[in-house]
């Protein structure tokens, strides 16, 4: 009886540890494959140079660490302000009755595919954006307000939760003292939820900056450093699906070295999202 | 000049909820619009017929095969392991270290972005473990796309069974495991289904992971290391090479009222179960 307590209590361990030996896996496989090229062109030529053609042997992803960027935070400076102010109604001023049909309708974001967006994103946006703004339509614009619709759902429920976690007793101190309920949303509850928020947004640019089949799907695809919001871009994660159906050999390689740099980059997002997390 | 507080507070409370319901108008322009368009299309035919034509005519069928085969077998493998995972972090260690590292990993899994699951996926199933593009190598990959909701959904539903049931347990003679299998988990059935509905619902709709673990064969998959491509591949393909719009229309619709249903499915089942233990 003792013994097999004991058993049980081994496997389910073993079970418990699968997610980190799962991450770990994932990290020694992608670093495997794509470290080689590193060393081969050198990390700063790897990274510092914008000079992309395979197959005559130029790996420099530059432009897409650029693209990746800046369609990222376009995606925040268009998501988190509709984030933000869905988080605050439903926490703070929509009535207890509302925010129970409110909140799980807006969750439904978070449940349609990434590939209906993009889809949508191709039908909708695109023409237009090239009928009113110009350029070509797919863009680094049209992919950033594909992604920010996206991040919604990541940044909205983790905002409310922030929100909801602010004691009662700040919001009665206030109203007390003669503040207006907004007044003292403004001043008090969001200030308290600050570092929940600050992580909602990580976690959404986490969100954006890995997302692939919509912005394949809207942004264009084009290798070069964007010098206005209306051209084409190609993003890390783009440069990735893109080529890897018939890279092999040392481009094969470019493309785990290319996967290496976004979850490096996405690593540092969350794991700045989880020490804010932990501090709170 | 100062905004008197009272009225700054109605501006902003109305620009709040403009912004609020412009969110909402988006998400049911984006419900509308593919159901509109996409429901037409969709009748017994388009279900039970193959693809034709790379899809330019004919139906779905192969590509609903291997959705459910491929999810199937994705959930098949992580619940096992994500039940048993929270089994543990619930019931047999107190918080520490160690729970502290199994959390932080799961929290991390759920942060890979999909194209580094389907890399990965890529090199270990299909090319070193040599499964080829198949059913097997999609369905391992999803199952570690979905394990961290699986772990999170089940931990939460462990949780929510009162202490008082396992008191009873003990009292009543059972040991630590068997009052976990005959009474904890069939109290937590209901919360841990919810994490498997959520995780059909992800795998659905994935498709960046199997276009490089399950690949995008049109045939029917029979086997598990047949080729098999999904719906939402199906649909990214029919969308992006223009082959069929009205085919792609009618995928899309099906793909995406099946993911929220699931969705709200599990929505309500999670409320009740939580209402009913607090």
């Amino acid at each position: 009886m003792k013994s097999q307590e004991k058993l049980v209590e081994g496997v389910l361990l073993l079970l418990a540890l699968s997610a980190i030996a799962s991450l770990a896996l994932i990290t020694i496989f992608i670093f495997l494959e794509g470290f080689p090229l590193i060393l081969h062109t050198g990390l700063q030529k790897f990274i510092l140079s914008s000079h992309w053609a395979p197959t005559r042997g130029h790996f420099g992803i530059l432009a897409m660490i650029i693209s990746s960027i800046l369609v990222t935070l376009g995606a925040m400076v268009l998501g988190v302000p509709f984030g933000l102010a869905c988080a605050i109604i439903l926490a703070e001023f929509s009535p207890p009755r509302l925010t129970r049909i409110l909140k799980p309708t807006l969750e439904l974001l978070a449940g349609i595919p990434s590939v209906v967006y993009g889809f949508l994103g191709v039908i909708w946006l695109v023409p237009l954006i090239r009928t009113y703004l110009g350029g070509p339509g797919l863009s680094l614009l049209t992919g950033a307000i594909i992604l920010g619709i996206m991040v919604l759902p990541t940044v909205i429920s983790i905002s409310i939760d922030a929100l909801t976690a602010v004691p009662d007793m700040y919001r009665q101190g206030s109203i007390a003292l003669g503040a207006t309920h907004w007044q003292t949303v403004q001043r008090v509850v969001l200030p308290a939820a600050r570092s929940g928020i600050i992580t909602a947004i990580i976690l959404g640019m986490g969100r954006a900056i890995g997302e692939t089949m919509a912005v394949i799907m809207v942004a264009g695809n084009a290798l070069q450093i964007p010098r206005s919001l209306l051209d084409p871009v190609r993003t890390l994660t783009s440069n990735i699906a893109l080529e890897l159906g018939y890279a092999a050999g040392r481009h094969r390689e470019a493309l785990f070295a290319t996967g290496i740099v976004l979850f490096v980059m996405i690593m540092i997002l969350n794991l700045t999202a989880t020490f804010l997390a932990r501090r709170r | 000049m100062r905004l008197d507080p009272k009225i700054a507070q109605v501006l902003v409370k109305a620009l709040l909820w403009f912004l609020t319901g412009l969110t909402l108008v988006i998400l049911f322009c984006i419900i509308i619009n593919v159901s509109v368009e996409g429901l037409p299309q969709v009748n017994l035919t388009f279900l039970s017929q193959e693809p034709q034509d790379m899809g330019r005519a004919g139906g779905i069928f192969s590509t609903i095969v291997a959705t459910l085969y491929i999810t199937l077998v994705a959930i098949v493998l992580a619940t096992p392991f994500g039940v048993g995972a929270a089994i543990y972090l619930t019931e047999y260690t107190r918080e520490g270290w160690v729970t502290q590292v199994i959390r932080f990993g799961a929290e991390c899994l759920a942060g890979v972005p999909s194209i580094i699951l389907g890399l990965f996926g890529f090199v270990l199933f299909v090319m070193k473990l040599k499964l080829g593009w198949s059913v097997l190598s999609g369905g391992l990959t999803l199952a570690i796309m979905v394990l961290p909701i699986i772990i999170r959904t089940s931990e939460e539903a462990i949780k929510a069974v009162p202490p008082v049931y396992r008191t009873v347990c003990y009292s009543l003679g059972l040991s630590k495991w068997q009052g976990i299998t005959r009474v904890v988990l069939p109290s937590a059935l209901p919360g841990i289904t919810t994490g498997i509905m959520l995780s059909v619902g992800r795998s659905l709709g994935e498709t960046a992971v199997l276009l490089f673990t399950a690949g995008a064969a049109l045939r029917t998959p029979t086997s598990l290391f047949d080729s098999g491509r999904t719906m939402a591949v199906h649909f990214y393909i029919l969308a992006r090479e223009g082959l069929s719009m009205p085919n792609a229309y009618g995928t899309a619709a099906i793909l995406m009222i099946s993911i929220l249903a699931l969705n709200i499915a599990a929505y309500s089942l999670m409320q009740r179960f939580l209402r009913r233990y607090s």
